[in-house]
């Protein structure tokens, strides 16, 4: 089974979708992405889906879920680049991923990062109350 | 005997043709299609013997159903004509009488048979009253379906023009929105904002609701729909020019917008260039106050 390549750059994850997501390769995904996060301690990922076209629920679901696990092991997930079509057809399916970061391309996701890292070099109080909202 | 209509109204158009085409062409001529000037003599003289002609043939294959098989060609040719007139601005009057003005022919010609017996002429009137009667009607129909087309088509340019998106400054898009949010406009406002939005690269859209007229929990949901599509494509809204009866309304009614939400334009243009790290300052203090 074909597995989405997950590269490390930094302090962070850079997975870039470019196949149709189906259901399988989205839990492969999810699984690749706890272990590598957990692995290599990253603090920020970042998912690029400019190329996916198709999206449906439980695509969806699966971008929440792995934002959601992130957070857990402390590392910020940023979806960046998607589509307009893809934007309606969430929203029409009610799936405002809230909670995710999203940015327009993969330069401003990774702005949105490099920010998060920094910040914590300067200290770690600040960064604490971002976390509740 | 009883005497066939359809028979009769056949031989008489077929035997009279000339006398009949005449008549119709005068009849025409003098009808107010013409003298608008949105079609030449030629054109109708020719629309005139392809609908005559057609019309003797659907005759002569028997039957006045104008629904059945033979009439075929001349519902089209009728329906070819009475499209390009809605589409040329003739009233449905001129549009009607192109066939109705082919019955005072036609009864003529049935008056002038040599055999003229009461029964034979009174059966072939009420045959070609029956076939006239029934294609203008056609005519009409296949007019009124075009003319609805055409409005059709301009309520679905009106919607896209109605929806434009500005750019105020890179990076910042603005959406005045004009009229009622129905859910199909919506659609359309979405898909232009989030093009533009890719296009422009822009980080915030301000969506300026000062045009329309009434905010209800529907339109509450359509603007939040916007936003949160925008939202996904890495860009923040504003919503701006909500008008102090429409906010009360809102309140009264349970409407929350969460979203960022400024009075004017003015103020989320200011909002929106401070959090680009922007900032309106005048040049010179004391001149005349231009930025």
């Amino acid at each position: 089974m074909d597995r989405i390549p997950i590269l490390k750059l930094g302090g962070a994850l850079i997975v870039t979708i470019q196949v149709d997501m189906h259901d399988r390769l989205a839990l492969a995904l999810e699984e690749d992405l706890t272990a590598m996060i957990a692995r290599t301690g990253a603090r920020g990922v970042l998912i690029e889906i400019s190329a996916l076209e198709i999206v449906d629920s439980f695509i969806g679901r699966m971008l929440v879920s792995i934002a959601a696990v992130s957070r857990v092991l402390d590392a910020e997930t940023v979806v960046a680049g998607m589509r307009p079509a893809v934007a309606i057809t969430l929203v029409e399916l009610g799936l405002e991923l809230t909670g995710i970061k999203t940015a327009l391309n993969v330069e401003r996701g990774m702005a949105l990062i490099q920010a998060r890292l920094s910040d914590e070099d300067d200290g770690h109080g600040s960064d604490r109350d971002r976390h509740e909202d | 005997m009883k005497t066939d209509g359809a028979e009769v109204l056949s031989k008489t158009v077929t035997q009279d043709e000339a006398a009949i085409l005449d008549a119709w062409n005068v009849a025409l001529l003098e009808g107010t299609s013409l003298q608008s000037g949105r079609i030449r003599e030629a054109e109708l003289q020719t629309q005139v013997k392809t609908v005559f002609g057609q019309l003797r043939d659907a005759l002569a294959s028997g039957g006045l159903d104008a629904d059945a098989a033979g009439f075929a060609s001349l519902r089209e040719t009728l329906a070819d004509i009475s499209r390009s007139r809605a589409i040329q601005g003739f009233t449905p009057t001129d549009t009607a009488n192109f066939v109705f003005s082919l019955k005072e022919p036609i009864f003529d010609a049935l008056k002038r048979m040599p055999d003229g017996d009461a029964t034979a002429l009174a059966a072939g009137v009420w045959a070609a009253g029956k076939v006239l009667d029934r294609l203008g009607l056609q005519t009409m129909e296949v007019f009124l379906a075009s003319r609805e087309e055409v409005i059709g088509r301009q309520g679905q340019e009106i919607a896209e023009l109605s929806t434009p998106v500005v750019r105020l400054w890179d990076g910042i898009l603005a959406l005045p929105l004009i009229g009622t949010l129905d859910s199909a406009r919506t659609g359309v406002v979405m898909e232009n904002l989030l093009q533009a939005i890719v296009d422009e690269e822009a980080e915030i859209a301000i969506i300026d609701i000062t045009g329309v007229p009434t905010v209800d929990t529907l339109v509450a949901q359509h603007l939040l729909k916007t936003v949160a599509a925008a939202r996904l494509m890495g860009a923040d809204c504003i919503v701006s020019g909500i008008r102090p009866q429409i906010a009360q309304t809102m309140v009264h009614l349970g409407v929350e917008l969460n979203v960022v939400s400024k009075a004017t334009l003015a103020d989320a243009f200011a909002v929106a260039l401070k959090r680009t790290g922007r900032k309106v300052v005048r040049q010179q203090a004391s001149t005349e106050g231009r930025r």
